[in-house]
């Protein structure tokens, strides 16, 4: 019966002070010149995708319907919040919290007639709903229009980016453990057996919508008050930068939050790095992406979380299928 | 009328387009019955049980359940009266363990919120240990405790037609339907599985009705039989009273050949 307690709640708090003691070790290092402030911008960007890699790995991943619309969420907490703190002279934290919440609430406006949907046909209207988003922001002449909105203050750090990924990733792994996470899953699953064991498909679909689309505005109102520049170009908040989140999702492995943490964490990372090929971002992501579907069809993770139990598992794979012969579903 | 414990059909037609798939069939199932449904391919069997359970809407006529019309309810909602089903071809969640095929049945019976479950309040752990538990319990009825963190989907046929109806078992169901639960199946696995049948329906007090071909596992489970041919119910009955009716003869054989008349 061992197998079956779930030592989860331990699990929860030693992941906790491990992160505690990274955010030290990171800290330490930038205090002490190892890592400079140009390193600790990037590293926050780092958070800031993988707050909306996750929150996007929610809907296509655990959810399983195709939605490309992720970064019309981002927008729009990127100018709500920024609107909020310039114009209004709201306190950020509440900023972050508003754009959220109204990011969510539009996840449910949208969710509620496109969730209908299923497939290609989602995949169009929410690809829509990312450029309505952005065209009517174009046309808002108090937040720059095609100009951009400049001038927004610096009040995001490294700290809160790194705070608000950790919160990310735990809602949606602690969502995903529970009641209503497994009826979310279901409906990837099998949405008519789902039905009828009494889940309510349509609630839990834009329930898990607008979870990902809350994070992914809080995910917005931290990048613009980090770059204190937000366009409306589509490589920022238009269809180039859902493209961009959905690849890292596809490419960590649908339903694998720490495929999504990695791919973020390297995506980010990658362009950095070789900066001199920054401009070819774009042909290196189709590339890599073809070469995964080739090699690894179902991503970095497929479907499965890097636990101390995975690799476990990993290692002791061999010996483990040899005294037991043949077993079924114990790989992969 | 007081309301009546178990199902009440009256009336019930489903169209689709031209075609009358079911029309005006009235049936009523007593709690504690174990009812067939028999019929020639495509007599539109599967289509009462889609519409008993929600899955599709029915052009006219009335079902109450348990005192509750539950004629145009979506599925979930149908579901959470306690009417259970299974499918004809196995609808498992394939990618998840057998485990956890279960804790998903066991859904409506979770109490806290999404938030509750986001913050891992007290409530969750207990919920959580609770279901465990239950599953358990419904595995060893079926045998198979050991498969449970085996992927649905690599069980073999004749177990993952037996979880199917575990997970059905899950939800505490009053009524439960079985869409031909012994196709596919050998004549052993379907001797095992009228005996479970028979075991579910005495210990969780079920009301069992089930669409099969196999008429050995029909005539064998079932005290009473309807027959339904192109939509039509053409007989009902006792197991001796219908098999020795000619019409369903004629529908199952075909009609006298002309010459004969």
């Amino acid at each position: 019966m061992l197998d079956l307690k779930g030592r989860k709640g331990k699990w929860n708090i030693s992941v906790l002070i491990l992160l505690g003691i990274l955010y030290l070790v990171i800290h330490c290092m930038a205090a002490s010149r190892i890592l400079l402030p140009y390193h600790i911008q990037v590293l926050g960007l780092v958070c800031i995708n993988i707050i909306l890699v996750v929150s996007l790995n929610l809907i296509n991943g655990f959810l399983g319907q195709l939605a490309i619309g992720h970064a019309g969420f981002l927008a729009i907490g990127a100018y709500l919040s920024a609107a909020l703190t310039v114009f209004y002279g709201f306190p950020f934290l509440l900023a972050i919290l508003i754009s959220g919440i109204a990011a969510g609430l539009v996840g449910i406006l949208i969710g509620v007639p496109a969730l209908r949907l299923t497939g290609d046909y989602l995949a169009i209207a929410t690809l829509g709903f990312g450029e309505i988003i952005r065209v009517i922001i174009l046309n808002i002449p108090a937040v720059g229009g095609p100009r951009g909105f400049s001038g927004i203050p610096r009040l995001t750090n490294f700290g809160l980016t790194y705070l608000l990924a950790i919160i990310t990733v735990f809602v949606v792994k602690n969502f995903i453990d529970s009641a209503h996470g497994r009826a979310v899953v279901s409906i990837r699953e099998d949405e008519i057996a789902a039905d009828s064991l009494g889940v309510n498909t349509t609630y839990y679909k834009v329930a898990a919508f607008a979870i990902g689309a809350f994070f992914a505005g809080t995910a917005g109102a931290l990048f613009s008050h980090y770059m204190q520049y937000i366009s409306p170009a589509p490589s920022q908040i238009g269809f180039l930068r859902s493209i961009e989140i959905l690849i890292m999702v596809v490419l960590g492995g649908l339903g694998s939050l720490t495929g999504s943490v990695i791919t973020a964490f390297a995506l980010t990372l990658l362009p950095e790095l070789l900066r001199g090929f920054a401009e070819y971002r774009m042909v290196i992501y189709p590339i890599l992406l073809i070469l995964m579907m080739l090699f690894r069809p179902s991503g970095l993770m497929a479907g499965n979380e890097l636990s101390f139990e995975f690799l476990e598992k990993l290692f002791k794979r061999k010996p483990k299928s040899n005294a037991k012969g043949v077993s079924p579903g114990g790989a992969n | 009328m007081a309301p009546t414990k178990g199902l009440e059909v009256n009336g019930l037609s489903v169209q689709f387009g031209g075609l009358k798939a079911v029309s005006n069939l009235s049936l009523a199932v007593q709690h504690g019955e174990l009812i067939g449904l028999i019929g020639p391919n495509g007599a539109g069997k599967t289509t009462v049980f889609n519409a008993l359970t929600g899955f599709c809407r029915p052009n006219s006529g009335t079902i109450i359940f348990d005192g509750h019309d539950i004629t145009h309810k979506p599925p979930h909602f149908v579901a959470q009266f306690g009417v259970a089903r299974t499918f004809q071809n196995i609808r498992l969640f394939k990618d998840l363990s057998v485990l956890d095929n279960l804790k998903i049945a066991y859904h409506q019976n979770f109490g806290y919120s999404i938030l509750g479950g986001i913050l891992r309040i007290p409530l969750y752990h207990q919920e959580e240990a609770k279901v465990i538990e239950e599953s358990v319990r419904i595995l060893d009825l079926v045998n198979l405790t050991e498969h449970r963190q085996v992927k649905a989907g690599n069980l073999a046929y004749g177990n993952q037609r037996k979880l199917e109806i575990a997970r059905a078992l899950v939800m505490k169901p009053k009524l439960l339907l079985l869409d031909e639960p012994a196709a596919g199946m050998n004549p052993f696995e379907t001797r095992e599985l009228v005996k479970l049948i028979r075991e579910i329906q005495e210990s969780f007090d079920l009301t069992v009705f089930l669409i099969e071909h196999d008429m050995s596992l029909v005539m064998n489970l079932c005290k009473r039989i309807y027959v339904l041919d192109y939509g039509l119910l053409i007989a009902s009955g006792g197991v001796d009273e219908v098999r020795n009716d000619p019409r369903v003869i004629e529908a199952y054989l075909g009609e006298d050949a002309p010459w004969q008349s």
